[in-house]
């Protein structure tokens, strides 16, 4: 732990702690004065911010932790064995920020438990609920492996790695579920959503689009953690990461455009109109532009470059999940919404406690046991056999 | 069947010929509640249930919780706060709300409102007035009326008398009833002397219930488990048992 003992607070730290106090200001005025105190909410536009990033993206960015445990323990990729720990730890990151979140969006949000004794299976909003409360609990059991390993309890330890593969397969289908069903939340508007991203499939498109913003999001983190570690980034696998995200914007990108096409809404992206520009913003810098610099070897060697084009990609992610969520509804609604300060000062507080709290787990958790020093490795394989990366099968 | 509206449930008959632009019909619906204000109102707040909206030419139309059959915002709450009763009125419950607002954004004809001022908020929109209806009076509203422009009775009863007054009196009236079967029917119907979208009233909603379209995606969940859980089993055991044969052979080749 020699490395990790010097903390000197940055400019980032202090920007972090007053976003931190401005959020603590937000949250006594958002639970005494309520919602219409804080937030520019409104009854023509119920959800905004809150709706549109912190839960729309925050899922979506989140979806890297099933797509790689997914990768490395059921299709026996074990090479990206050493992306799990950091990925999940995002994962649970993200959902429990989710969770978080919603503490603030939702009206009532000491009824948060309802949905688990008052079911109505015929929502959307349930089925999420469901699956978000469980996939939090799958995570949980799946980062507690780091945990264990740091506490010596080697006996939790094995009884994880026992139960691994089934958690795995049971994150990735309850994934598969509520990645898909934030898109259903707005199929049952056909009037209201703006054809450019009303379809029948948006299911299909929410599901596809996670995949490759959790993709972006490796490349990100493995930026994050390299520079609060000083360690360099396993190039290789995040080259094999880099092709894999290209291939998934291109799956995306295609079904995107065909659907579209296919519903005869081409020309509307090109008449001009707010949406338009928003839709090909969206696809611009989300699809069309990574996928362009992610198709030069040269962009994929070099971590700087491929940082880039992951960033772009989460920005054409967030830029779709708030085209969804609040564009593609402006026009129905007659009017704009555009977020509060206040509103602004949560989102930024909760991205903030996001990077903290993974920048401290990495300091203090095995979360990257697997690119350190060697020699650390070698030690510590030698002294309990038990700390080694968790074994498939042995 | 159920996707059948319910022909015998409770409906008002709105008639905008017949409208004299009172307010009656608000300014009662604001008593029966208990709010404040004058029932002169042009927009649907948290204490605003109905207002009557002035579309010139001597026209009125009123704007209220349309009381669907199969109503978008009692599929989406994910809690069943909101319910569609057999007496026709959709009702909600604020003890079961967790305020997620999925109804307001999911209701096609934008009736629900918030009270976004308030530390502990509920949703608010018309509740058809489900206690006078349960003692089986007729609405608030529909009694205050001195037009008969809003009438209440069974949802058939209703869609009678439209057609008869439709039939009645030809040229007077655009020959279609709203709500008959928008969005798979409504308990509020309107009778309106020109096409609907003069009036403001949303059209080209389709006659499909829209929970049918969140239904398409949703009774998919058992499949995606099913084929999820089996096919990524599979995929398990093919790729782990190619690597207990490649380390066998390994072995194989060693001891040769």
């Amino acid at each position: 732990m020699h490395r990790h003992d010097r903390f000197r607070p940055g400019p980032w730290t202090w920007i972090f702690l007053a976003i931190l106090a401005a959020g603590a200001v937000v949250t006594v005025l958002r639970y005494w004065k309520g919602l219409g105190a804080v937030t520019n909410l409104s009854d023509r536009f119920p959800w905004g911010l809150w709706i549109g990033f912190d839960v729309l993206c925050g899922v979506a960015l989140a979806a890297g932790g099933f797509t790689i445990t997914t990768a490395v323990y059921v299709f026996n990729l074990k090479r990206f064995q050493p992306m799990v720990r950091p990925t999940l730890l995002t994962a649970f990151l993200g959902y429990l920020l989710v969770a978080v979140g919603l503490m603030y969006d939702l009206g009532k949000p000491w009824n948060i438990w309802h949905p688990m004794v008052m079911w109505n299976p015929h929502s959307p909003m349930f089925e999420v609920a469901w699956c978000v409360m469980l996939y939090l609990t799958v995570l949980s059991l799946e980062v507690s492996g780091m945990v264990f390993e740091r506490l010596g309890w080697t006996r939790a330890l094995a009884a994880q790695h026992a139960v691994i593969v089934p958690l795995v397969i049971a994150g990735a289908v309850i994934s598969t579920l509520h990645q898909s069903s934030l898109g259903t939340f707005y199929l049952i508007m056909p009037a209201k959503l703006h054809p450019l991203w009303y379809s029948p499939y948006i299911p299909v498109m929410f599901y596809l689009s996670a995949i490759a913003g959790g993709l972006a999001m490796m490349i990100v983190e493995s930026r994050l953690s390299s520079r609060a570690l000083g360690r360099g980034l396993e190039m290789p696998l995040l080259q094999s990461i880099g092709r894999a995200l290209l291939f998934a914007l291109g799956v995306y990108g295609t079904a995107r455009l065909a659907d579209v096409a296919s519903r005869g809404v081409l020309p509307q992206a090109f008449s001009g109109s707010r949406e338009s520009l928003f839709f090909l913003l969206e696809l611009a810098i989300g699809v069309i532009l990574p996928m362009a610099l992610l198709s030069f070897s040269a962009v994929r060697r070099n971590s700087g470059r491929l940082y880039g084009a992951a960033v772009l990609v989460v920005a054409g992610l967030v830029v779709n999940r708030i085209n969804v969520s609040i564009t593609a509804l402006e026009g129905a609604q007659g009017g704009r919404y555009a977020p509060s300060l206040a509103e602004g000062i949560i989102s930024m507080m909760l991205v903030g406690i996001g990077v903290a709290a993974f920048t401290l787990a990495v300091r203090f958790l095995p979360v990257m046991a697997h690119v350190e020093e060697p020699e650390l490795v070698a030690a510590r394989v030698e002294s309990a056999p038990l700390l080694e990366p968790v074994p498939v099968r042995s | 069947m159920a996707l059948t509206p319910n022909p015998t449930s409770r409906a008002l008959l709105f008639d905008v010929t017949r409208c004299i632009g009172c307010h009656s019909c608000a300014k009662a619906c604001k008593e029966a509640h208990g709010f404040p204000g004058t029932g002169e109102e042009t927009e649907l707040d948290a204490i605003t249930y109905t207002v009557v909206l002035d579309k010139g030419s001597d026209r009125y139309l009123r704007r209220m919780c349309m009381h669907c059959d199969t109503p978008s915002c009692v599929s989406a709450c994910p809690v069943g706060a909101l319910e569609k009763t057999a007496l026709g009125p959709v009702t909600y419950d604020a003890s079961k709300c967790m305020g997620c607002r999925y109804c307001m954004v999911a209701c096609p004809f934008g009736v629900p409102r918030y009270e976004w001022s308030k530390a502990n908020p509920v949703v608010r929109k018309c509740d058809g007035c489900i206690g006078r209806r349960k003692a089986g009076k007729p609405t608030a509203c529909a009694e205050a009326c001195p037009a008969e422009a809003t009438v209440e009775g069974s949802r058939e009863q209703l869609l009678a008398e439209a057609r008869r007054r439709i039939a009645e009196t030809p040229g007077k009236y655009h020959p279609e009833i709203y709500g008959e079967t928008e969005v798979g029917g409504t308990n509020v119907l309107i009778l309106s002397p020109v096409p609907f979208d003069q009036l403001g009233l949303k059209v080209g909603l389709g006659t499909q219930p829209l929970p049918n379209l969140t239904w398409a995606a949703l009774s998919k969940i058992p499949k995606v488990v099913g084929f999820g859980c089996v096919g990524l089993s599979a995929i398990y055991w093919i790729t782990h048992r190619r690597q207990e044969v490649a380390a066998a052979e390994g072995r194989g080749k060693e001891n040769r």
